[in-house]
This record gives structure tokens, C-alpha cells and sequence, in this order.
């Protein structure tokens, strides 16, 4: 088992007819995710790697039965994506788009709360439910089937993280990179509920970095509710305070969203942080061993 | 991206919130005559990209267009050291020069993006002009907060509350919520970060005015807002800063001397906590993307070797779908092009590894291949010394 996505799922990819999304449609494929079809307005009726590309989402559904869509619209009217595809009746979004403005995800964010469309992103790497499917830009290959569950903010650094796990022998359930933009879809804590209810996924490690407070209410919700080991690693602890790091969610202000605090935090609330980043694959088979603390 | 208080009030102004009269001066010599232009009484403003100006000399009152001259000789020649700017300082290109307004009352007043709640939140708060997260910290009662409603749009009654909250009664109640109503409209329009008014003040005439103003824009939205390139003042930002932003690269210069070149910016800080665990210091923190292309391999790799600082370089690229003989050769490419004889250490993960390897063994640079994070890590340590 696994969450959100497995090997029946049917994957629709909007902006396919772009260079990324080809390429990724591509390699989603390769890895063995059902690509069913594309949509990019304005081409419909064209095939394109022996995909079918429609005008809109809803029309892409009616043919394909797609249940998710992985996007790679340009920022312009990736907002714009999202919506038609919750309107369509998706169960998944997952929104690679990097540069999204906030004034653009603001209302998308208030209008998805009223459909049962889940979205993933954007700016993220995607999600994969190892030797089943892909869908997201992550590379395939360091993933290993498994009972781990991973849940990230970052990009590559996950894919450091996960490369350690199947190092150690610790494969995965599904390893979700929910973004690092200040307005996401599914957040830390609703990504750890999915875990906790996966019969499948027997601990999960969880990969933050400085800014913000999303690892903070993570970790108190650890406390309360999680059946299942979890371990961390939060990147960050040597950042200069007040400077900004590239990433809209890296900000450390006014004393809070400090690795520091975060780290404290979570390992008051029976968390194993990995000290240092070379050291992830140890904390997970750490907190393995000590189970829910 | 941030811009210049006088800017930010420009923006206020064409959004109907009154702002005192002033005038931007780039000489001393046009500080005194903007200071003679207001009577001679008037506020001398450094602008610079950074708060805490008052507490460091950079906001003075003067009485004569000599005095305000004297002050603007002393502001150029110097950097602007606050709290915000870090111990280097900014260095001061423009001042403001403002007429002198009598204040019977100060309030804090600015629009942001609350994350918790994925909307925009309306700050607002009758201890204006003191430190405000000094008062959020001590006495949060104190501090008015409205998260609005992206589909419904910040409301009359809803900014009224505030105003009122503020104690402001009468016809400056009213003021107040059209001053509410137009900040949120410009923080829209303009796709602000931020926008605030800290003091927002009523003046001894009974107005409404907003005696400071800061203002920052949303990176991701500059595309459609053509004017903002054009307003960036450059002396405010490090070189080769303004560089790497020209190719897409986040760069920023540290106090060490190893120079770190990684993708992704989660990974990047990873490696700077590693580096700091193995006694090393780095240098930069430079993120040349998720999917590292060979280009701005070799564009980061001129702009670390530019910081006369650095003494060796580590190079760590996830490079996942991106294959890893392709980066080696945008790393010797670049490499030989500036003629680099530092010592390089490369770690990199992804497709052709191997192949990778192999190329920059034989491509005769002083460097060595890891293994992994650590080992890449202790090995640039070590050949430092």
C-alpha cells in the first residue's frame, strides 16, 4: 500500500506539450506511471509520444478516466491549472511550476478548502510510490520499495535523504515532496495523517528546513496523534539569521522558524533528529528501533 | 525585492494615502536646496535597503539647508550600519528630504501574507513608530490582526473595526478605513510581500499621514509588473549578488573561504551544515537550481572564483535526472576558462556517474571526486589545511 498514489492510478499531464512536461511525461512513464493523457489548450487532437492531448481537463477525464494531474504549466496560468482541475472532479494535483505568485495561489488556496481535490506544490519535486508510479521530477532510480514514508519541503535534499534510506536498507511507502513556496497544498501534518492510516507505512522521516512554523505544528501533532516512529532532519542550523536563501520559505524572521527551535521542538515531541545531513539514514533506523516514543 | 522608502511612499501617494511632501536627492548639494525648497526645516531620510535608520543616525531632524547639507555630506561618505544591514553596513546613494510634520499621534499599520492561514493579513496597532515586535512580543493584546478573505476582499466594516481599534473616531475613523481599503488595494495591484506604514500618524493639523513607508514585492510576480527592474537601486546589493540574480543563480556571499556550489537551496544549506561540522567555513551559498544545467554550472563556477576570499571549492549536485558527465563538463569548461587553481572537490549523485568521474580525473584540475556528502565535505576541509 502507499498514499495518495499507486500503480491503477491514472495521470494526466497539463503543459504536457511543453519541453519539461514532455520530458517528464516521458520519464514518468519510463518509470511505469500510467500517462493517460495530455492537456494543453488550443492542441487538442494531436498525439504526442502516442499520448492524447485535449483542450481542456474535463474533456481529457471524459475520454481517459484520468484521476490526477501532474502540472507543468508556466507560472502565468498555472493558477488557473489547478482550478480546472479540481473543477474536473481530479483527486490529485501535483504543481511542479516553480514562480507562482502568492496574489495567484491566495484565492486557490481558499477555493480548493470547498473540493476534495488534493494538490501537491507547487515548486516541488512531486511524489513517487516507489516500483509503482511517479509523478513528479524526482529521479527513479535511488527509490526502493519499503514500509519508510517520506514527506519534504525540498527538492534535491530529499532525494539525498532517500538515496541514504535505500542505502540502509530502509525502502519506501511514497515519498512526497510537498513544496517550499509560503502557500502550499498538503502540508506536513496532512501528509503525516495519510502515513499514520497507511497500514502499510511503518515510520516516516521528514525533511524541513529553516522559516516558518510548519515543522513546529508537525511536531505537535506527532505528539498527539502519531502511532509510528518518526525522524527528521531539518536543514539550516548554520544560516546566517534575517538573510534569505533562495527559497521563498528559507526567511528566518523575528526569532522564530530558527533550526534551532525547530529541532528542540521536535525532539521534545519524541522526534530522532539527525544531527547532521550525512546522518539521515542513521536517525531513521534510530527511531526505528526506539518505535513511537 | 525591496525598494526605497521614498518609492514605496510614491506608490502610497497614487493610491490617495498622504504622505509628506518631499523630494530624493543623489548630492549634498541637492539635499540643501530641497532643504531651502521646505523652509529649512525638514527630515534628512538615508534610503537604504534595511529598517532601524533612526536608532543609526540615518533619520535626523535640521533647522538650516546648511545643516541639512553638512548631514548628507556625512551620510554619503559612509555606510549606514542598523541592526538590519548586518555589521558590513549599506552604503547611502539616496536621500530623502522631507518637510518637517508636527505628530499628535503614532500607529503601526502593514499588510503581509500570513502562511498559517495562506492569506493576507492586516497588521495594525495604536503603539506605532517603537519597535513592533517588541510589542507583539510583550503585549500582544495590543496588536490588531484580520486575515482576509481572498473572495469577499477586505470589507468597510472589517477596516472600520480596525480603525476603531485604534481609537480613531469621528471623520478620521472614516479616513482611516479608506486608507485601510487603499493599502490593501495597492498591496493587490502591486503584488506586494509586504507593504507597511510604521508610524502611520495623525499630525497636530488633524491628518492622516504616513511618515514611513517599506515595501517589498513577490519575486515570482516581477514578470508582470515592467516598471520594477528599473527601480532596483544596485548600490544596495552585493556584486556579485546582482550577477548571479542575472542568471538565475541564488548567491550569497558569507565570511569563509570555501566557495559551495549546489542544486537545490534545501540541499545547499544541508552542505553548509555539513561543511561547519567538519571545521570548514563556507564561503557562499550559491543554488544554482533543481536540475542543474551545464550553463549555470559554469556561470556559478566564474562567480564563486570572482570572491578573492575563497580558497577551495565544493561542488555538490544531486543531479538526479540530469546526468552528472554533462556537469562535469560545464565544471572543467568553466574551470579552465578563469584558469582556476584551486583545489576543487566534486560530489555528485545522479545518472553517468561514472562517466563523470572519469572526465574530471582526466581533465588535469586539481581535483578530487567524493564518495558522498561527507566524505566530499571532509575532503575540501582537508585540502585547505
Amino acid at each position: 500500500m502507499s498514499i495518495l498514489l499507486n500503480k491503477d492510478s491514472k495521470v494526466l499531464v497539463q503543459g504536457i506539450t511543453g519541453r519539461s512536461g514532455l520530458f517528464h511525461a516521458r520519464m514518468c512513464r519510463e518509470y511505469g506511471t500510467q500517462i493517460v493523457a495530455g492537456v494543453t489548450p488550443g492542441k487538442g487532437g494531436v498525439h504526442v509520444e502516442g499520448i492524447p492531448v485535449f483542450n481542456t481537463v474535463e474533456e481529457a477525464v471524459r475520454y481517459t478516466q484520468a484521476n490526477v494531474s501532474m502540472i507543468f504549466v508556466p507560472p502565468p496560468s498555472a493558477a488557473d491549472a489547478i482550478l480546472e482541475a479540481a473543477a474536473a472532479g481530479l483527486e490529485l494535483a501535483v504543481c511542479i511550476t516553480e514562480g507562482i505568485p502568492v496574489r495567484d495561489m491566495v484565492p486557490v488556496k481558499r477555493i480548493l478548502a470547498d473540493h476534495k481535490m488534493r494538490l501537491i506544490g507547487p515548486n516541488c519535486p512531486g511524489l513517487i510510490t516507489p516500483e509503482e508510479s511517479k509523478v513528479g521530477i524526482m529521479p527513479g532510480y535511488i527509490h526502493k520499495k519499503g514500509k519508510i514514508g517520506v514527506v519534504s519541503r525540498s527538492g534535491t535534499l530529499t532525494y539525498e535523504a532517500v538515496k541514504q534510506l535505500t542505502d540502509a536498507g530502509l525502502g519506501q511507502s511514497t515519498c512526497v515532496g510537498i513544496g517550499g513556496d509560503p502557500i502550499i497544498g498538503l502540508n506536513f501534518i496532512d501528509c503525516l495523517k495519510l502515513f499514520n492510516d497507511d497500514p502499510k507505512t511503518e515510520a516516516v522521516f521528514m525533511i524541513g528546513e529553516i522559516g516558518g512554523s510548519a515543522e513546529e505544528d508537525a511536531a505537535e501533532w506527532v505528539k498527539a496523534q502519531m502511532k509510528k516512529p518518526v525522524a527528521a532532519f531539518i536543514a539550516g542550523v548554520t544560516a546566517p539569521p534575517g538573510r534569505r536563501m533562495g527559497h521563498a520559505g528559507a526567511i528566518v524572521t523575528g526569532g522564530k522558524g530558527k533550526a534551532a527551535d525547530k529541532i528542540a521542538t521536535l525532539r521534545d515531541c519524541g522526534v530522532i533528529v539527525a544531527d547532521s545531513p550525512t546522518r539521515m539514514g542513521e536517525a531513521m533506523r534510530a527511531a526505528l528501533g526506539k518505535g513511537k516514543g | 525585492m525591496n525598494i526605497h522608502e521614498y518609492q514605496a511612499k510614491e506608490i502610497l501617494s497614487n493610491y490617495d494615502i498622504p504622505v509628506p511632501r518631499g523630494r530624493v536627492c543623489l548630492t549634498a548639494d541637492q539635499v540643501e536646496r530641497a532643504a531651502k525648497m521646505m523652509g529649512g526645516h525638514c527630515v534628512v531620510k538615508a534610503q537604504i535597503y534595511a529598517g532601524g535608520r533612526g536608532k543609526a543616525g540615518g533619520v535626523k531632524v535640521v533647522h538650516h539647508p546648511e545643516q541639512a547639507q553638512d548631514l548628507a555630506k556625512e551620510l554619503f561618505s559612509r555606510k549606514l550600519v542598523t541592526p538590519q544591514t548586518g555589521p558590513e553596513g549599506l552604503r547611502v546613494r539616496r536621500i530623502l528630504v522631507e518637510e518637517a510634520v508636527e505628530i499628535a499621534r503614532e500607529f503601526y499599520l502593514s499588510i503581509t501574507l500570513d502562511r498559517a492561514t495562506s492569506r493576507y493579513c492586516l497588521i495594525a496597532s495604536a503603539e506605532g513608530g517603537v519597535e513592533i515586535e517588541e510589542v507583539a512580543q510583550k503585549s500582544p493584546e495590543k496588536i490588531h490582526v484580520l486575515n482576509i478573505d481572498p473572495l469577499t476582499g477586505l470589507r468597510s466594516y472589517q477596516a472600520r473595526k480596525i480603525a476603531l481599534a485604534l481609537g480613531l473616531t469621528g471623520s478620521l475613523c472614516e479616513d482611516c478605513v479608506a486608507l485601510i481599503l487603499s493599502l490593501y488595494r495597492a498591496c493587490l495591484d502591486k503584488d506586494c510581500s509586504l507593504v507597511e506604514i510604521n508610524p502611520l500618524v495623525v499630525t497636530r493639523a488633524g491628518w492622516l499621514m504616513a511618515m514611513d513607508a517599506k515595501m517589498s514585492f513577490d519575486d515570482n510576480a516581477i514578470y508582470r509588473h515592467r516598471e520594477y527592474p528599473d527601480m532596483v537601486d544596485y548600490s544596495q546589493l552585493d556584486a556579485l549578488e546582482i550577477t548571479a540574480g542575472k542568471y538565475d543563480l541564488a548567491y550569497i556571499k558569507l565570511d569563509g573561504t570555501i566557495g559551495c556550489l549546489v542544486n537545490g537551496a534545501g540541499l545547499a544549506m544541508a552542505t553548509l551544515d555539513v561543511l561547519n561540522e567538519c571545521g570548514g567555513k563556507p564561503a557562499n551559498f550559491l543554488d544554482v537550481g533543481g536540475g542543474a544545467t551545464r550553463e549555470k554550472v559554469a556561470e556559478a563556477f566564474k562567480i564563486i572564483l570572482q570572491d578573492p576570499d575563497v580558497k577551495g571549492i565544493f561542488v555538490n549536485i544531486f543531479g538526479g535526472i540530469m546526468r552528472c558527465d554533462v556537469i562535469a563538463q560545464g565544471i572543467i569548461e568553466a574551470a579552465n576558462e578563469v584558469h582556476c587553481p584551486l583545489p576543487i572537490v566534486v560530489r555528485m549523485d545522479g545518472s553517468q556517474v561514472d562517466e563523470g568521474k572519469k572526465l574530471l580525473k582526466a581533465s588535469g584540475l586539481n581535483v578530487q571526486c567524493a564518495d558522498n556528502l561527507g566524505d566530499g565535505a571532509q575532503r575540501i576541509v582537508k585540502m585547505l589545511g
